[in-house]
């Protein structure tokens, strides 16, 4: 009898054992968190400080059943992951890792757009869009497929070439292939040139330095230079007022208000303009007609307003209008002209239809 | 200025593409550095992670110019500078760059530090993406630890990956944050048979432990900080629109369709009301019923 109950005790504790050490579960008082994309995870709970506090082969202990915990539940949750067999049945079991959700700092700042070229530009004003190319073609002598230019391109070899027709009306004593090799050096240098110049404009756009334009470099034009040479001027004590001026430089004086302020005109200055401005004041005023034509402000109004819906849209959505495109990218037509063309009435009733539409009734 | 050079080959192109700023980013490189007067001790850790180059007499804290020079003809952001001297003895600094400028610099002191060589286990095979777990509130609350984990984040994260063997995952770092003082210990993992379909995990010493202690530090400022965090909007996935799901888990897609001319609708053909020719041209308002046979 007691041999079979200490055999029962036995086996029951065999068992306890064996369900704890497939245990999974772990016990914890605040829970991790987790970013799998990472395979990272971040225990908040305090560790017990004052059992590590101790050296030696117990501390590694308690950081080892600490970590072994972590990883428990980290597992745990990575297991839980849909997951996959990769290269049919019989491969190893792969699970999608989601985004990784700790945010850390990037290795360089993100590109920035550069501005269109000044080809860009004009092909969008135009409405041109760009041609697919196939990357090889046909060659008739050889009888295959070869590439468009590059390594033994379609059409053969440029620089072998061992005919070149004169060109009807040119000199018969000039060298032909000389000229070709001087028409091919001035492309490839005309290329660079605005290749270059995109570069500049597109640093210049970018970078916009404040005082970048007041240091020389050379390459400076004259508006530029003439600019500069303003804010030089003016940058002394007495705002440039005793500067000396060169011989061939216009000698007036910077008016007080050359700015964005309101301007006055002198106290005591033109008698005759004053005069005649006072009469024409008086003369509107005692006139029946109204000063205001509101038939030409209403269409200046609404020639404004199209113009901004225009550039709004034209910034949204680059449609290849042609024609049309480029006649609503000139919003600055003034509004007079236009204006008084057309029936007040109608302008009116149609109130905030399409510019297009308008423009192809007028 | 790199624009202006044009590169002649096709090599050379896709190097300085490679170097440029992209939307999508290469994974982070780190460079080892010895200091001038790094000793035994240092040079190991440094080995441990992984090599190193020659000599370097700098003081990342004084002077960090050397150190950009470094990450920009590298191209690496990380880097890992081992020193010793009597003030600061086994110091080790652990930084980044952000746009070849360090960005934050932490120095920490390694106490105590058991080599690879020194734990005589199996390991597991280089490159395995380590899981990293950190432990200890101390990492949240405080601001040099909350820069300092984001640093060992970004060190030892390697590649990202969009998905994972999951037999593979072997290797983990533990990092422990208590008294003043942070353990970093390096697990093999050891998956058991467990009753369920989640395996139970045993761990197993194997690689580099150290002991550090946190010294100077050399943090970004916020804004520096948060403009290095800030994300290009090409990354943020597009919401996909017209899609919505049920409590249930039901998917519901919407369709958008334009008016349908109702006359036109094909519906059921009834031999029996096909019009004849003869009664095609004979109706004239006059409407013939005919009895349907449908079902």
């Amino acid at each position: 009898m007691a041999a079979v109950r200490v055999e029962a005790v036995l086996a029951a504790a065999e068992e306890q054992e064996a369900e704890k050490r497939r245990s999974i579960t772990v016990e914890k008082e605040l829970e991790l968190e987790y970013d799998l994309g990472n395979l990272l995870a971040v225990d908040r709970n305090p560790p017990p400080a004052a059992a590590l506090r101790g050296a030696g082969p117990r501390r590694e202990a308690l950081l080892q059943a600490l970590a072994r915990d972590n990883t428990q539940l980290l597992v745990s949750r990575l297991w839980e992951l849909p997951a996959e067999r990769a290269g049919g049945a019989g491969g190893p079991l792969v699970a999608q890792l989601p985004e990784p959700t700790f945010r850390l700092p990037r290795e360089k700042p993100p590109p920035k757009p550069r501005p269109p070229t000044r080809w860009e530009q004009f092909a969008r004003l135009k409405g041109i869009r760009r041609k697919k190319k196939t990357s090889l073609v046909w060659d008739e002598q050889a009888k295959e497929w070869r590439r468009r230019w590059g390594y033994r391109r379609a059409g053969g070899d440029p620089s072998r070439a061992w005919l070149a027709e004169v060109p009807a009306g040119a000199d018969p004593e000039e060298d032909q292939f000389a000229r070709l090799r001087r028409e091919k050096r001035e492309r490839v240098a005309r290329n660079e040139l605005n290749r270059l110049r995109n570069l500049a404009r597109a640093h210049r756009a970018g970078s916009a330095v404040p005082a970048a334009p007041l240091h020389p470099t050379g390459h400076q034009d004259r508006d530029e230079l003439r600019r500069v040479a303003r804010v030089a001027r003016v940058s002394t004590a007495s705002l440039g007022r005793f500067q000396p001026r060169l011989p061939k430089e216009s000698a007036e004086p910077p008016s007080r208000n050359s700015g964005k302020k309101r301007r006055f005109e002198p106290l005591l200055g033109n008698l005759a303009a004053e005069r005649s401005r006072q009469l024409e004041l008086l003369r509107d005023m005692g006139s029946k007609k109204p000063v205001l034509d509101i038939t030409r402000a209403v269409n200046k109004q609404l020639r404004q307003e199209e113009a901004e819906a225009a550039a709004a849209n034209k910034g949204k959505k680059q449609s290849k209008r042609g024609k049309r495109g480029r006649r609503q990218q000139r919003p600055g037509r003034s509004g007079k002209k236009s204006g008084a063309r057309r029936q007040p009435q109608q302008k009116k009733a149609a109130g905030g239809g399409t510019g297009a539409g308008r423009r192809k009734k007028a | 200025d790199r624009a202006l050079e044009r590169p002649k080959t096709k090599r050379a192109k896709r190097f300085l593409e490679k170097r440029e700023p992209k939307l999508n980013e290469n994974t982070k490189n780190a460079m080892l550095i010895k200091g001038g007067n790094a000793n035994l001790t240092v040079t190991e850790v440094l080995k441990d992670i992984v090599s190193f180059w020659t000599k370097n007499i700098t003081r990342p804290f004084e002077d960090q110019t050397t150190l950009e020079f470094f990450s920009k003809k590298s191209d690496c952001s990380l880097f890992l500078f081992g020193s010793h001297n009597k003030k600061r003895p086994n110091n080790l600094i652990i930084g980044r760059m952000f746009d070849y400028h360090v960005l934050d610099m932490i120095e920490l002191g390694v106490e105590k530090f058991v080599s690879l060589k020194d734990i005589k286990n199996s390991k597991c095979p280089e490159g395995t993406k380590p899981m990293l777990i950190f432990a200890g509130d101390v990492f949240d609350v405080n601001e040099e630890y909350r820069r300092l984990k984001s640093l060992l984040i970004d060190f030892f994260r390697g590649p990202t990956v969009p998905s994972i063997r999951l037999a593979g995952l072997e290797y983990v770092l533990h990092f422990t944050a208590v008294d003043g003082k942070i353990y970093m210990r390096s697990y093999k993992v050891l998956l058991k048979k467990s009753g369920c379909k989640i395996p139970r995990i045993e761990l197993e010493e194997m690689g580099p432990s150290l002991d550090l202690v946190m010294r100077r530090t050399h943090l970004a400022s916020d804004d520096l900080y948060k403009l290095s965090l800030k994300q290009p909007k090409g990354l943020k996935p597009k919401k996909k629109k017209n899609i919505s799901h049920d409590v249930l888990g039901t998917t519901y897609g919407r369709i958008h369709m334009q008016k349908q001319d109702l006359s036109k609708l094909q519906t059921r053909k009834m031999k029996g009301l096909k019009k004849r020719p003869a009664e095609k041209s004979a109706e004239d308002g006059v409407a013939t019923p005919k009895k349907s046979k449908s079902a």
